[in-house]
């Protein structure tokens, strides 16, 4: 694979709180264009491998480098759109109209002491069509159900006009209904706008028909090639990669609720 | 009532002082509000108790001090009290709140130190507590009026950053904003307009004129500018009605300012009560 293609290359790093390893030895080449499932079950690493990549946190071991640059040194922080767990960081009473949360977006890219001019105000207004979501435009957030607020924080990482997009666990609180036609949009935006995916989620099987690759995660990197090789692993291969708890190919949602919870 | 603002002074700085301040703690209110902050004024004016106590402790023992306004060394006080509130909160980092009640009663127990070393009350520290129309300075005014142009420059120029602060601090960590220096930038600007309203609605109040008016403006705006707009109108209302009334009524002008504001906040409520029962889906 050729270096320059890469979005996100991951080499041989490891991370531990106190005493305990975290992520051992991770080697991960994330392509231009990919749709990546990220998977691992709760306690895995997921959460700070993406801290690493979004340079929350700084590599003890090995090195991340983003769009060919070292993350220490990557400065163009727009470039990378991130989703978080909505429940995490977000008051669901906050009075601000969708327009003023995707435009919020925006912040760091225009720079300090700068106001909105009209072509932000497009900008705006294409992201949140993008989700499909502008006949919400001056409705206060907090009155969307959770998998419209999903949607329009997936619109305020857009706005920028990032290459890479992480979303972690976007589906959570997501009604379980409106979850496959989450994904259809997220399908969407990585193949008509190129937009390259990281996905993180602790359930494959509702991700195999979406996804381009495939990545499991448990400390180590199990498993990481695209969906269709993926797909060839049996059970037994595919519990030994993952972990005790797998539902593969379980397109059942209502086991959706049994595997929540931060990681 | 008109004329008698013409004639007297007092009247023209208590009005005027009013009409700032009925902007300006709405304006703070809305950030500390939906940031979950709504107790830091209350610490903070407690706080400023303790430095206005000082002050006039060391104008009756030293020379140096006398004449020099009381309000002063309350902001000062307030700052320092602000900027214990942030370092508990970092060192209390699972017990965020904790700061509010410990800088509270640590500037309590200071002013009422200095208030018995100062041999007890008098009337000025009275009108401290709870606002006083006669008691508001040329000087105040002018206080007042610089440090809430500065405050209003600060916002305007950075609203987008305090609006993703407010909103997801997270976020804004993660897209590189200084979320830090921003908020100690914010936090000294509560400070300062704290200690700069007391004189209208005296300590025991302050906090209130950050709080009601934004209480009923969540209630039925829409959006964060609209928020703050109406925050801003209710404010407006409240002090200038509420000084009306003391007038004429002969109130004390803080308790009146703060029950109108309470009024308009039972008002919001029923309004938006009954617009969700008949037909409307929201307001």
């Amino acid at each position: 694979m050729n270096i320059n293609e890469s979005v996100v290359q991951i080499s041989s790093l490891s991370y531990r709180y106190d005493k305990e390893n975290v992520l051992e030895d991770i080697n991960l080449t994330i392509p231009r264009g990919a749709f990546l499932g990220l998977v691992g079950p709760n306690g895995s690493g997921k959460s700070t491998l993406l801290k690493l990549v979004l340079g929350l946190l700084q590599p003890q071991k090995g090195d991340i480098k983003l769009f060919g640059i070292e993350a220490e040194n990557f400065k163009e922080k727009h470039k990378i759109g991130f989703v978080s767990q909505k429940a995490n960081s977000f008051n669901t009473g906050f009075p601000a109209t969708v327009f003023e949360v995707v435009a919020s977006g925006l912040t760091k890219k225009l720079g300090m002491f700068r106001f909105l001019q009209k072509q932000e105000q497009i900008k705006v207004r294409k992201a949140v069509q993008s989700v499909g979501m502008e006949a919400f435009l001056e409705r206060n957030i907090g009155d969307l159900s959770g998998g419209q607020q999903q949607r329009i924080f997936i619109a305020r990482a857009l706005v920028s006009d990032p290459a890479l997009l992480i979303l972690d666990e976007p589906t959570v609180g997501v009604d379980a209904k409106n979850v496959y036609s989450f994904y259809e949009m997220l399908e969407n935006l990585n193949k008509e706008q190129g937009i390259t995916l990281v996905l993180v989620t602790h359930d494959i099987g509702t991700i195999t028909d979406k996804v381009s690759h495939v990545a499991c995660l448990n400390k180590h990197l199990h498993f990481h090639g695209e969906t269709s090789e993926f797909e060839k692993l049996n059970l037994a291969e595919m519990s030994d990669i993952y972990g005790h708890d797998v539902h593969v190919l379980n397109h059942d949602h209502h086991h959706h609720h049994n595997h929540t919870g931060g990681n | 009532m008109i004329s008698a603002i013409f004639q007297y002074e007092f009247l023209q700085n208590a009005f005027l002082a009013g009409m700032i301040i009925g902007v300006i703690a709405p304006l703070l209110g809305v950030f500390i509000v939906v940031r979950r902050l709504s107790l830091i004024a209350d610490a903070l004016s407690h706080v400023t108790l303790a430095g206005i106590a000082a002050s006039l402790l060391l104008s009756k023992n030293s020379a140096l001090f006398v004449g020099v306004n009381p309000i002063y060394m309350g902001m000062a006080f307030s700052v320092a009290g602000s900027l214990f509130i942030e370092k508990l909160r970092t060192v209390y980092k699972h017990y965020q709140e904790l700061a509010i009640p410990i800088i509270l009663s640590g500037g309590i127990g200071l002013g009422v130190i200095f208030i018995s070393l100062a041999d007890g009350f008098n009337t000025d520290l009275f009108s401290y507590l709870f606002g006083s129309v006669s008691a508001v300075t040329r000087l105040d005014l002018w206080t007042i009026l610089l440090i809430s142009i500065g405050v209003i420059i600060v916002i305007i120029l950075l609203y987008k950053e305090l609006f993703l602060l407010s909103f997801d601090e997270e976020y804004a960590k993660a897209t590189g904003i200084a979320v830090k220096s921003l908020h100690f930038v914010f936090i000294i600007m509560v400070a300062l307009v704290i200690a700069a309203s007391m004189r209208i609605v005296g300590i025991l109040l302050v906090s209130s004129l950050m709080t009601l008016p934004v209480a009923a403006s969540i209630r039925i705006s829409r959006g964060f500018k609209q928020t703050i707009f109406l925050s801003m109108l209710f404010g407006e209302i409240s002090v200038l009605g509420g000084l009306t009334l003391s007038y004429y009524l002969n109130l004390a002008p803080g308790g009146t300012i703060v029950m109108l504001a309470v009024l308009i906040l039972i008002v919001t409520m029923v309004s938006k009560k009954l617009s969700s029962q008949f037909g409307g889906v929201r307001v």
